[in-house]
């Protein structure tokens, strides 16, 4: 793929702050969510859907399509403004989040929602659909491909490592796992609740080819991604390294915010440093 | 005497040959599941998923998503509450077109005792929305389940027992069976026996023996205990004085719960009897001590039948 221009990661970024400016509006409307893991999960979706991701939202079920499953399924705030910015429905529905009726249920709906893959929430799903995905893939000769993000605490779930098992033992190589690593779940720090490092050396001693990169860095997630994609005979985890609460100052790095939503002094004053960072972006184009 | 497993597995290699998009899980149970059948047969399609059933079940529903038609299989104690988690969000929830075929349901798998021996299967499954559940009574029906299950869209489910169990059916009878339609296997006036599965059989010896006595009775084959068939149990609740259900199932949310539901809600005050495990946990034991000490053969139905009409 060509170089992407710094005006184009400009771009990118640009549209990672309006999704995160959605994230606040939705979760200040709907008064209930999870602001600090959708928030950390933006910058990868952006790389995913604006870039590297063959997809199309006008035919959202095309069977060639590259799949994205969300199996952190509390971040669906980022997923929601993510598909809405991508096309896959008009932008107007966000502020229906959690409202009775509304196609964005609280937790990803597979039969509700178009681009939403699979129906998650209930933690440690994501990666087993996914390989179900990649094994169709095999079987039909397609060469698309599938990309999971798990949360860092997640992976605390059993079942998560069955998948781990069997992805490495079918050697899948159409399925990257994305791991966003942001050390903070409900609990307090993940290495207080249920210690998870070595990261790496759990997942490539299960055989998977395994990439650290900056979670907040578009450039670097993409090269990330197209290394991950290049790579065969095994499947490939992205470490994202990633802030719990990226891009709002008193959200970042506080879990207090895992699930609780943004009053209006809140959301004034998140919108307010979001639009500062828009501006100081705008002036580089 | 045939096994119904065989029935699976033969009416899994059928369906193979039809439809490339049929494909089979199991996790490392395939020789007694008789998903090797299938898998010998069609080793592409197969996917051996090892000792890992939550991630069988979660993968089978990414399958479907694909356009697949996945057949999941383990015994009925690891396919539902083992995974109870991964069939309510991936499979029923989100409407996947997953079958779970099941093995090794009830209590006559016998000495393996109560860790293998499922009675809850029925009700897990029945109370989740869009899930279809199926107990087949015989290799005959089994194998035409099979079909139905491919053929018709969504979650289902079905399960069968361990044990080889007499031919009830032959081709014919089963042609023209329906998801959801139960059969009338005996007609009779006293007293209808609504069975499901592997008391199907033991039903029709009670038949006989009544008879004998001068009683007549019916006999219901509720091969789908959801969606049950409504108008069928109303019309035997109607047309005989007693209903007697028998299931190789916990009494409480199966198919004598469902049919008590029914009956109860449409005023209908008939005798009535559920033939079941009576809410204990069982043990090791040899399938049919088992069954004659939890009170489930055709002894304890024909005992059931004079006591209700008493």
């Amino acid at each position: 793929m060509k170089e992407l221009s710094d005006k184009d990661i400009t771009k990118l970024n640009l549209k990672a702050v309006k999704i995160r400016k959605h994230i606040i509006e939705m979760l200040f409307r709907a008064k209930s969510g999870h602001p600090g893991g959708s928030l950390s999960a933006v910058d990868a979706l952006v790389a995913l859907y604006f870039v590297h991701m063959n997809h199309n939202p006008k035919n959202p079920y095309n069977q060639n399509r590259d799949r994205f499953v969300l199996s952190k399924g509390h971040a669906a705030p980022a997923l929601y403004a993510t598909l809405a910015e991508s096309g896959y429905f008009d932008v107007r529905e966000l502020k229906n989040l959690r409202e009775m009726g509304c196609m964005l249920q609280g937790h990803p709906a597979c039969t509700c929602a178009p681009g939403v893959e699979a129906s998650t929430g209930s933690l440690g799903h994501g990666l087993s659909f996914s390989i179900g995905i990649a094994l169709a893939g095999r079987l039909d000769k397609k060469d698309y491909n599938v990309y999971t993000m798990l949360g860092d605490g997640e992976t605390g779930e059993g079942q998560v490592w069955e998948a781990v098992a069997v992805a490495a033992h079918y050697r899948i190589d159409n399925l990257t796992a994305m791991i966003d690593r942001n050390y903070l779940q409900i609990d307090g720090p993940t290495e207080k609740v249920l210690r998870l490092e070595s990261v790496r050396d759990r997942w490539s001693s299960f055989g998977w080819n395994v990439i650290e990169v900056d979670g907040h860095n578009i450039r670097k997630i993409l090269k990330a991604l197209e290394k991950a994609d290049a790579h065969k005979r095994q499947p490939t985890v992205l470490i994202l390294e990633t802030t719990k609460g990226k891009g709002v100052s008193f959200m970042e790095n506080n879990v207090d915010f895992h699930g609780v939503p943004p009053n209006e002094m809140e959301r004034n004053q998140a919108i307010k440093e979001l639009d500062l960072l828009e501006k100081r972006l705008e002036a580089n184009l | 005497m045939v096994n119904p497993r065989n029935a699976y597995g033969e009416a899994l290699i059928e369906l193979g040959k039809k439809n490339n998009n049929i494909v089979v899980l199991d996790a490392d149970l395939s020789k007694s599941t008789k998903t090797i059948m299938f898998a010998k047969k069609y080793p592409d399609r197969f996917f051996e998923m090892g000792i890992a059933e939550a991630n069988m079940m979660s993968a089978a529903a990414g399958l479907a998503s694909c356009g697949k038609i996945p057949f999941a299989s383990t015994f009925a104690v690891f396919a539902t509450g083992r995974v109870y988690d991964q069939v309510r969000m991936d499979i029923a929830y989100s409407d996947a077109n997953v079958k779970i075929f099941a093995t090794h349901g009830g209590i006559s798998v016998g000495k393996d005792g109560v860790s293998h021996q499922m009675i809850e299967d029925l009700a897990l499954m029945r109370v989740l929305p869009n899930m279809r559940v199926m107990a087949p009574s015989d290799a005959t029906q089994t194998k035409k389940i099979v079909f139905l299950m491919a053929e018709n869209t969504g979650p289902m489910y079905a399960r069968v027992g361990r044990a080889d169990a007499p031919l009830i059916y032959n081709d014919k009878d089963v042609k023209d069976m329906k998801i959801g339609k139960g059969m009338i296997v005996k007609d009779g006036s006293d007293i209808t026996f609504i069975s499901t599965g592997t008391m199907v059989e033991p039903a029709l010896e009670a038949y006989d023996e009544l008879k004998k006595q001068g009683i007549s009775a019916r006999v219901i084959d509720m091969h789908t205990i959801k969606p049950l068939d409504e108008q069928l149990v109303l019309k035997c609740a109607k047309e005989t004085n007693g209903v007697i259900t028998a299931e190789e199932h916990s009494i409480i949310g199966g198919l004598g719960g469902a049919v008590a539901e029914i009956l109860s809600e449409k005023n209908i005050h008939k005798k009535f009897k559920r033939m079941g495990i009576k809410d204990v946990f069982c043990e090791s034991g040899s399938p049919a001590d088992l069954l004659e000490k939890f009170e489930l053969n055709e002894k304890h139905m024909v005992k059931n039948a004079q006591k209700l009409l008493k």
